[in-house]
């Protein structure tokens, strides 16, 4: 008798991700899927795709995608959402979409407490346009467009997210992970079931942040990437729940 | 009447788009064909509001007014600003509670009725619109009252319905005020 | 039915609303306020979906959502906001997605003014975002059939899968006529929305809305698929009404307010013994070149009259191709003309004419 120790989740269509060696959108992207499997919605779910490096992540998701403009994902969630009320609806946005261009459509989402969920990928630069200063990046940290290194007193200090859009009364559920190690993989995907949960019981807006590696823009090997990641993102960007409804009532 | 083109000016709150309203409705009601457009934006907050008025046995088409048939003036500024706007041998219907000034033209037909201090009279400063109203339609011969007190109902509904009884008593006092 | 009399905005938010549509997004400005104001009133008894948005750009993103999801849709706006939701319009044509925007065209460039317009005709005729599409755009003159265009613009929009503009001066969103918004529209055949993300349920293939082809290879067989659209629409979709362009010799070419304010002044040069002819444009996308052929031959010199400095003149040479003289006359900023001011330009304009 044998059992199956491993397979492939039907959420993921069988296409060959596109992202570069390394990179940690691959793991989160099984976790999401996973998650969408375990839960039994798949059949219901509707994904929105951004622009950057997860642009094209309507071709992985086994399930009906919308791709978006840049930072507006959250925008068409609603548009979705609002006349689907009894789907699931997700957005998977990078922290060039999220926290710069679409600064306003995920905060007004989170205001009206939206019942979406958002899979925030930030990892500190931005990838696909090759390697220029994010809004997360972290003070000191060069890139393309922050040659000497990312100056505070010319380009502000990186913004935290998760911190900000937990002051939002209708943000329901905000948790910070990383899945730099495997104990750390378990709890992101705890996360990632827990805001869907919180979507599928009508709760409200929902965001996991998953602060995560670019080795090829960050110039450093996939190990290095995630031994910076451990030592200078996780400082500045505290893993935890920053906002979760008491008791199982609706956040209020 | 063939057409009749009206220009309706005054202050904001002064209740000068309603009369326009009100006979564009009426307009309907009767079978004619109609066109109500209004100035709008921040003019018609505090400032001066005025509304134009077609109506027609034939299709409506020029929205804008060139010369006006009659012009309902409730307040000076209006006066400056429209006087010109009235065709030869066209009315103008001037709130005289507010404008001290008389008309320079000799070539129209000038009404100086104070609805405001009327209106006062009766009890009601709000109804000065519906007391110029009443004189309008009594010079015009346009529209009966019945068709008036008819929309004001409907616009009115039940919690208004007490109003009712002033408004007509405002149009009958712009009328009785046109016979004197 | 009998006609009551709406103001513009309320009549095009019940017109859609009749229409069909189901989902409404939008965001205030001047002078359209009274389509969001009546349908956050009026659309929750439709069981319909009013959202005011944080923005034109989030608004015009959750209507490519709604509409992605199945659902008719539409946003409605004013030219400064028109311009902020061409990021998103692009994206709906590029996707192929049906829906309806209405613009209640005001003054510009910039903040502009609040009064009525004609002078984004560019930009609603030209597609107005980036790449390779346009917008099905009408351009109605009075309240009737803005109302009826508004209801069939749903339909339309969902057979050709794209975008339908309703364009009209603020003067339309502001008058108060008499309409009925019962009025039986043409009935056409919609076909059935397969494409729409609602969820698999797991009876069929998955659907994906997009407009994204890195393959140029595919990028530029979309846009061919698109063009096709775009060549049937100037087949089948262009409308215009043409007024007593027998025996005149100067035909007016004018679409909505614009349009009207011109029938009065061909009355006043009739009772002058100048006969003078309209060519309207009702569609203005596809831009009715046919009616161009219909002229008689007595026809000797086209008067374009718009609210703009000079945008349709264009689209009417392409369609006159050389053939006869084209004057213009046009108002802009807000400012309407008086029927004399129309007037005078046409005399103008045979006298001139008679120089030559």
């Amino acid at each position: 008798m044998s059992n199956v120790l491993f397979k492939r989740t039907e959420a993921l269509t069988s296409k060959e991700f596109s992202y570069c060696p390394g990179c940690t959108h691959g793991i989160i992207h099984r976790i999401v899927a996973e998650v969408l499997e375990e839960l039994n919605i798949l059949d219901r779910t509707i994904g929105v795709s951004p622009v950057g490096c997860a642009v094209m992540n309507y071709e992985y998701f086994n399930c009906d995608m919308q791709q978006a403009s840049h930072g507006r994902a959250p925008a068409v969630a609603t548009g979705i959402k609002r006349v689907l009320p009894n789907n699931i609806v997700f957005t998977y946005q990078g922290d060039g979409d999220l926290a710069s261009i679409g600064t306003a459509e995920i905060v007004h989402a989170a205001h009206r407490s939206e019942n979406i969920t958002v899979i925030f990928v930030n990892n500190a630069i931005y990838g696909m346009t090759g390697g220029q200063m994010a809004p997360t990046t972290l003070v000191g940290q060069k890139t393309t467009t922050s040659p000497t290194g990312r100056d505070p007193r010319h380009s502000g200090y990186p913004i935290k997210i998760s911190e900000m859009l937990a002051t939002i009364p209708g943000a329901t559920y905000i948790e910070r992970v990383s899945v730099h190690n495997p104990q750390n993989v378990r709890k992101a995907k705890q996360a990632v079931k827990r805001a869907f949960e919180m979507q599928i019981q009508g709760k409200g807006f929902s965001m996991v942040e998953f602060v995560s590696t670019c080795p090829v823009n960050w110039g450093k090997t996939p190990q290095d990437a995630l031994n910076w990641l451990v030592d200078n993102m996780i400082p500045y960007y505290p893993l935890g729940v920053y906002r979760q409804p008491e008791a199982g009532e609706k956040n209020e | 009447m063939n057409s009749e083109k009206i220009n309706c000016a005054g202050f904001g709150g002064q209740g000068v788009m309603l009369i326009g309203q009100l006979l564009a409705y009426a307009a309907n009601e009767e079978g004619f064909n109609t066109l109500w457009y209004p100035s709008y934006g921040p003019e018609t907050r505090g400032g001066t509001a005025n509304c134009s008025v077609t109506i027609s046995k034939q299709p409506v088409n020029s929205p804008v007014i060139s010369k006006a048939d009659s012009i309902i003036i409730m307040n000076k500024p209006s006066l400056d600003k429209f006087e010109d706007k009235v065709r030869p041998d066209g009315k103008i219907f001037i709130n005289s509670t507010l404008v001290n000034k008389k008309v320079n033209r000799s070539d129209v037909e000038v009404f100086y009725i104070p609805v405001n201090d009327m209106a006062a009279e009766l009890g009601n400063p709000k109804v000065a619109n519906l007391i110029m109203l009443g004189a309008y339609l009594e010079s015009t011969k346009l529209f009966e009252d019945e068709v008036i007190i008819k929309l004001l109902k409907k616009s009115f509904g039940e919690n208004k319905a007490h109003l009712i009884p002033i408004n007509q008593q405002a149009l009958q006092a712009g009328r009785i005020f046109i016979r004197q | 039915m009998a006609k009551v009399m709406m103001k513009g905005n309320e009549a095009m938010g019940l017109a859609a609303i009749k229409g069909g549509c189901r989902a409404f997004f939008g965001y205030p400005i001047t002078p359209q306020n009274e389509i969001p104001e009546y349908l956050a009133r009026v659309m929750p008894e439709y069981g319909g979906v009013f959202l005011q948005a944080e923005s034109e750009v989030a608004a015009i993103n959750m209507i490519y959502g709604a509409s992605g999801a199945g659902v008719r849709s539409m946003t409605s706006s004013s030219s400064p906001g028109i311009a902020l939701k061409q990021e998103g319009i692009t994206y709906i044509a590029g996707a192929e997605l049906p829906c309806v925007i209405i613009n209640v065209m005001r003054g510009g460039p910039g903040l502009g003014g609040i009064q009525p317009s004609q002078a984004d005709y560019k930009q609603v005729t030209r597609g107005g975002g980036n790449g390779d599409y346009y917008l099905l755009a009408f351009a109605p003159e009075n309240l009737q059939e803005t109302v009826n265009i508004v209801k069939e613009a749903f339909d339309l929009a969902e057979i050709y899968r794209n975008p339908v503009m309703i364009a009209v001066d603020g003067l339309i969103g502001q008058m108060m006529e008499p309409v009925d918004v019962d009025m039986e529209i043409p009935k056409r055949e919609i076909p059935e929305k397969t494409w729409a993300t609602t969820g698999t349920l797991g009876k069929r293939e998955r659907n994906v809305v997009n407009s994204l082809y890195l393959d140029p290879q595919a990028l530029e067989n979309h846009s061919l698929k698109l063009k096709a659209k775009y060549d049937l629409m100037r087949e089948k979709e262009q409308r215009y009404e043409l007024v007593n362009v027998d025996h005149s010799e100067i035909v007016i070419v004018a679409y909505g307010t614009m349009a009207r304010i011109c029938r009065s002044a061909m009355e006043i040069l009739n009772e002058k013994g100048i006969n003078v002819g309209l060519l309207r444009p009702i569609s203005i996308y596809p831009f009715p070149e046919k009616a161009f052929a219909e002229l008689p031959s007595t026809v000797k010199g086209l008067l374009t009259c718009e609210l703009s400095t000079g945008q349709m003149i264009d689209d009417v040479k392409i369609a006159n191709n050389g053939k006869l003289p084209i004057g213009f006359f046009g108002r802009t900023g807000g400012m309407l003309p008086e029927p004399e001011e129309i007037v005078d330009a046409v005399i103008k304009m045979i006298g001139g004419m008679k120089n030559e």
